[in-house]
C-alpha cells in the first residue's frame, strides 16, 4: 500500500499531540507502518503548531511536505490556510470554523483574513468545514475540539468506528474517556448527517 | 511487544533495558521526555540536576561507583558539561556511561543550531546517531557495551524529528546488571598533569580502535542497488528523506556511528559508485571527513549548513544536478495568512512584571525560559538573551561600562530554575564586584517551556515526592544581597513600587516576582473576566499586554471566556473601569 499522509493542524494548547496519538495508535493496531511526527517545547505556547501521521507498508519519512498530504485536520480556520498548499491533488482538508486570533491580529498588525475558507474553496480546495466547538462544549469541554474533529475524521477514514474507539480508550485518561467518547460520537454524527 | 513511541521513549527504554541504574539530567527541548520516562521506574535512581554540568558529574560518579549511567540534555547543555566531559573521555569509565544530546536543526525551541557531532570529535569519544525510534531503542541499549569495552563514555546524539517522532519499536526485556567492584584507581581517575599525560596515549589508541570497529559496525551499512551510479552517504533524519525520496534505487552509506567515521568502508563504497553525496544536517563533518581521504563529493554546496531537510530538500537538490525527480503537486498555494508566533499564556505571571517595565521604559538582560517570549510585540520587553544566566552576569558588565546611567534603568530578569541552573554564580560576582545592579527572579515556581519539571526552588524532586526547597530570599541573601524583596506580578502597583525603588537604592537588589505558572495543576483559575461594551472607549490600554485572550473586535476589548483566567491585570489597567464582571459570573 501506498503511503498516506495526514497533517493534523492548529494552536498550541488545542490539543493535536492527543490527536495524533490516537490516530497513530489505532493505525498501528491495524497493523500499518507508522510514523508521527510531534511538536515539543516554545512553539505549544500558543504558537501555529503541526504534526504529521504516516502509514502504509514502509513508511520512511516522518515529515509531509508540499503537495503530499492526503488530509489536512485543521483545528483553526488561519492554520488551515497556513498549511494548505500541503494538500495533494484529490485530497481534503477539514476544518473546524473557530477563529482564534494571533498575536500579530491581536495588536493590530495583520487582520484576521475572515473569509479565508470561502477564498480557498473559489481556488479549488477540497474544504470540508465544521464548526467542532459547539459539540466539544455539549460534550463538556472546549478543549475536546480535538477528538471532535477526530471524531469527524473517523467517519470519512474507511476505518471501522469500533477500532477508533477501541484506540481512544488506550489513548485517553480513564477520567476523561467518558467526555472523550461523546466528544468522539458528536463528530462522527456531524460528519455522517452531513453525507446523509 | 511492539509499541509506538517517540524517539525519546525509545531511547529510554533502550538505557534502562540495558541495564542503566542512574540518570541525572537538566531538561531542555527536545531532551526532556528521556529522563521524564526513565523516572517512571522505581528501579532505579533518577533526578532532575540544577544543571548539566551537575548532571554529568553525578553520572560520572555512579559509573566510577561501578553503575551503569547516564546524563541527558539538549545540545547548548553540552556547553555546559563540556568541562567534565573532555575529561572523563580521559578517565574513562567502569560502569557503562551514555551522554544522550538532543540537537535542534531549524530552532524548534532554541537559541542556536550548533551540531553536537563536533565535541564527539573535539572530546574524542564515540558518537551514535539513530535514524528513528527503533534505532534509538537498540542503539542505547548497545551503548553501555560499547562504553565498557572502550572504556570510554558514549554519546548518544538525537535531534527534534527523531526525538519527537513515534515509529513502532519492539522492546525487549532488562538486563540485570549488577553493581561492580569499587576499586581505588588513582591513576586512572585523578587526572592531574602526570596521570593524565598517562592516559592522553591510551585515548589516541582508543580513537584508533574505535575506528576499526567502526568499519564492521552493524550500525555503519551500506545499501548497495543493483543499477545505479549514484551513491549517497548519509546519517539520522536525512537517512529517512533519501529514502523516501530513492527508495531502493541508489546506493546508500547509511553512518549511524557520525564518531570516529571509518575510513575502508567509505573508500569502498566511494569506488563502487560514480558520483558520491553526502547529505547531512547542520555541518559538514562526514563530508570534511570524506575529503580528507582525498574523494571527492558534492555535499554543502548542494545542501544548506542552516536547518532541518526534508524530502523536498532533496527532491530539489538532485533536480539541481539535472536528475528529474517528479515534485508532488499541491492542489493550490497557500493563501498568504498572518503568522502565529508562540506567547506568553493568558493569566502568565511573567506579563504584569513585563507590563510594568515597559511602561518605564526600562531595559532588560533576559534569559532563557517562557519568558524569553516576553520579547515579542506588543510587549517587546527585552533587549538581550544569550544563553542560561547571562542575564544576571551580562547585566553586571553591562552596568559597569555604562555605569550609573545604566544601573538606574537596567535589569535583568532570569526563572527559578535558570536561576538554580547558573544564575546565583553571576549574581555572586554583582555583589562581590559591586555593580548597583537589580536582578529580577521571575519565580512562577516551576521550570516552564521545558513542559513543568521540578528543580530545586519548588519543594518536589522529579517523582513529585517532597525535597528540600532553596529558599531563594535567604539564598540571595547569603549570596552578598542585602536588598531582597517579593512581590506578586498580579499587583502591578507592587511591582512598579518595586522596581522603581530598587532601582533608585545606591545598592544591588533582587525582586523575587513570585506566582506558579497558571498551567500548573494545583492552580486554579479564577472566574474570566468581561469587557463591558458601554464602559470601553476603545483606548487599546490593555491591547498593550499581549494577552491572548484579550481581541479587539469593532473598536471595543473583548475577553474570550475560554482563554482568560480571571487574573486581573488588564482590569487594574483600565480606567474606566470597563474589565469586569466577577461578581456576576
Amino acid at each position: 500500500m501506498k503511503t498516506t499522509s495526514v497533517m493534523i493542524v492548529g494552536v498550541g494548547g488545542q490539543g493535536s499531540l492527543l490527536a495524533s496519538r490516537l490516530l497513530g495508535t489505532l493505525l498501528t493496531d491495524e497493523g500499518y507502518d507508522v510514523k508521527v511526527s510531534e511538536v515539543h517545547g516554545m512553539s505549544q505556547r500558543g504558537g501555529s503548531v503541526v504534526t504529521y501521521v504516516r502509514y502504509g507498508d514502509k513508511v520512511y519519512s516522518p515529515i509531509v511536505t508540499e503537495g503530499e498530504c492526503d488530509f489536512i485536520i485543521s483545528f483553526e480556520k488561519l492554520e488551515a490556510a497556513r498549511y494548505a498548499s500541503c494538500l495533494k491533488k484529490g485530497g481534503r482538508i477539514i476544518v473546524n470554523t473557530q477563529q482564534i486570533d494571533p498575536m500579530p491580529v491581536i495588536t493590530g498588525a495583520a487582520a484576521y483574513p475572515e473569509n479565508v475558507l470561502e477564498e480557498m474553496k473559489a481556488n479549488g480546495f477540497n474544504v470540508d468545514d465544521f464548526d467542532a466547538l459547539a459539540p466539544a462544549m455539549e460534550a463538556g469541554s472546549a478543549k475536546a475540539v480535538n477528538i471532535v474533529l477526530m471524531g469527524y475524521f473517523a467517519a470519512c477514514s474507511g476505518m471501522e468506528k469500533e477500532k477508533w474507539l477501541a484506540a481512544l480508550e488506550k489513548t485517553v485518561k480513564p477520567q476523561f474517556l467518558e467526555m472523550n467518547k461523546k466528544a468522539f460520537e458528536l463528530g462522527y454524527e456531524g460528519q455522517t448527517s452531513r453525507t446523509a | 511487544m511492539k509499541k509506538l513511541l517517540i524517539g525519546n521513549e525509545a531511547a529510554a527504554w533502550g538505557l534502562y533495558h540495558g541495564g542503566l541504574g542512574l540518570v541525572s539530567s537538566y531538561p531542555g527541548t527536545p531532551s526532556t521526555e528521556i529522563t521524564e520516562f526513565l523516572a517512571l521506574h522505581n528501579d532505579i535512581h533518577s533526578e532532575w540536576a540544577p544543571n548539566e554540568k551537575v548532571a554529568m558529574e553525578a553520572a560520572f560518579g555512579a559509573s566510577l561507583a561501578g553503575m551503569r549511567s547516564v546524563c541527558a540534555m539538549k545540545h547548548v547543555g553540552l556547553n555546559v558539561a563540556a568541562d567534565p566531559l573532555f575529561t572523563l573521555s580521559y578517565t574513562g569509565v567502569t560502569g557503562g556511561m551514555v551522554i544522550c544530546v538532543a540537537d535542534d536543526p531549524a530552532m524548534h525551541s532554541s537559541q542556536n543550531e550548533q551540531d553536537s557531532r563536533h565535541y564527539a570529535i573535539a572530546a574524542k569519544v564515540p558518537m551514535l546517531e539513530p535514524s528513528d525510534s527503533a534505532e534509538a531503542y537498540a542503539f542505547a541499549r548497545s551503548a553501555f557495551d560499547l562504553s565498557e569495552k572502550y572504556d570510554t563514555p558514549v554519546i548518544l546524539r538525537m535531534c527534534t524529528r527523531i526525538a519527537h517522532s513515534q515509529c513502532s519499536v519492539e522492546l525487549g526485556e532488562r538486563e540485570n546488571v549488577p553493581l561492580k567492584e569499587y576499586v581505588k584507581q588513582p591513576s586512572k581517575y585523578i587526572m592531574m598533569p602526570a596521570y593524565a599525560k598517562q592516559r592522553h596515549p591510551i585515548v589516541e589508541e582508543r580513537t584508533a580502535a574505535l575506528t576499526a570497529y567502526a568499519e564492521d559496525c552493524p550500525y555503519n551499512r551500506a545499501e548497495y542497488a543493483a543499477h545505479s551510479d549514484i551513491g549517497i552517504i548519509t546519517s539520522g533524519c536525512s537517512y529517512l528523506y533519501t529514502k523516501e525520496v530513492f527508495g531502493d534505487t541508489v546506493s546508500i552509506l547509511k553512518i549511524g556511528m557520525p564518531n570516529p567515521l571509518p575510513v575502508r568502508l567509505i573508500q569502498e563504497f566511494a569506488s563502487s559508485v560514480k558520483k558520491l553525496y553526502v547529505i547531512e544536517e547542520l555541518d559538514p563533518i562526514i563530508e570534511n571527513h570524506i575529503r580528507s581521504l582525498g574523494i571527492s563529493v558534492k555535499g554543502k554546496e548542494l545542501f544548506s549548513a542552516i536547518g532541518e531537510f526534508s524530502q523536498k530538500t532533496i527532491r530539489e537538490a538532485f533536480l539541481s544536478e539535472g536528475l528529474l525527480l517528479q515534485a508532488p503537486q499541491p492542489q493550490g498555494p497557500s493563501p498568504s495568512v498572518p503568522g502565529r508566533p508562540p506567547m506568553m499564556c493568558a493569566g502568565c505571571p511573567h506579563r504584569g512584571m513585563f507590563y510594568t517595565l515597559v511602561k518605564n521604559k526600562i531595559s532588560v538582560l533576559g534569559d532563557i525560559g517562557c519568558y524569553t517570549l516576553g520579547a515579542v510585540a506588543p510587549l517587546n520587553a527585552l533587549d538581550s538573551t544569550l544563553c542560561m544566566g547571562a542575564s544576571v552576569s551580562g547585566l553586571h558588565g553591562f552596568n559597569a561600562a555604562r555605569g550609573k546611567e545604566a544601573e538606574k534603568k537596567t535589569v535583568a530578569v532570569i526563572g527559578d530554575s535558570t536561576f538554580m541552573h547558573s544564575g546565583m554564580t553571576g549574581l555572586v560576582n554583582i555583589a562581590y564586584n559591586a555593580t548597583n545592579s537589580t536582578v529580577i527572579i521571575l519565580d512562577n515556581s516551576i521550570t516552564g517551556m521545558t513542559g513543568h519539571q521540578q528543580n530545586p526552588t519548588t519543594g518536589y524532586n522529579i517523582k513529585g515526592d517532597p525535597a528540600a526547597k532553596v529558599d531563594l530570599e535567604a539564598l540571595c541573601r547569603a549570596l552578598g544581597i542585602q536588598r531582597v524583596r517579593v512581590v506578586d506580578p498580579y499587583d502591578l502597583k507592587a511591582c512598579e513600587e518595586a522596581v522603581l525603588e530598587e532601582l533608585a537604592v545606591e545598592e544591588p537588589s533582587v525582586i523575587i516576582s513570585r506566582r506558579p505558572c497558571v498551567l500548573l495543576k494545583y492552580v486554579k483559575p479564577k472566574t474570566p473576566l468581561a469587557a463591558d461594551p458601554e464602559k470601553c472607549r476603545g483606548c487599546r490600554k490593555c491591547m498593550k499586554l499581549g494577552c491572548p485572550a484579550i481581541s479587539f473586535r469593532n473598536g471595543k476589548a473583548c475577553i474570550d471566556a475560554t482563554l482568560c483566567v480571571g487574573c486581573g491585570v488588564c482590569e487594574q489597567l483600565c480606567a474606566f473601569g470597563a474589565i469586569g464582571g466577577r461578581k456576576e459570573a
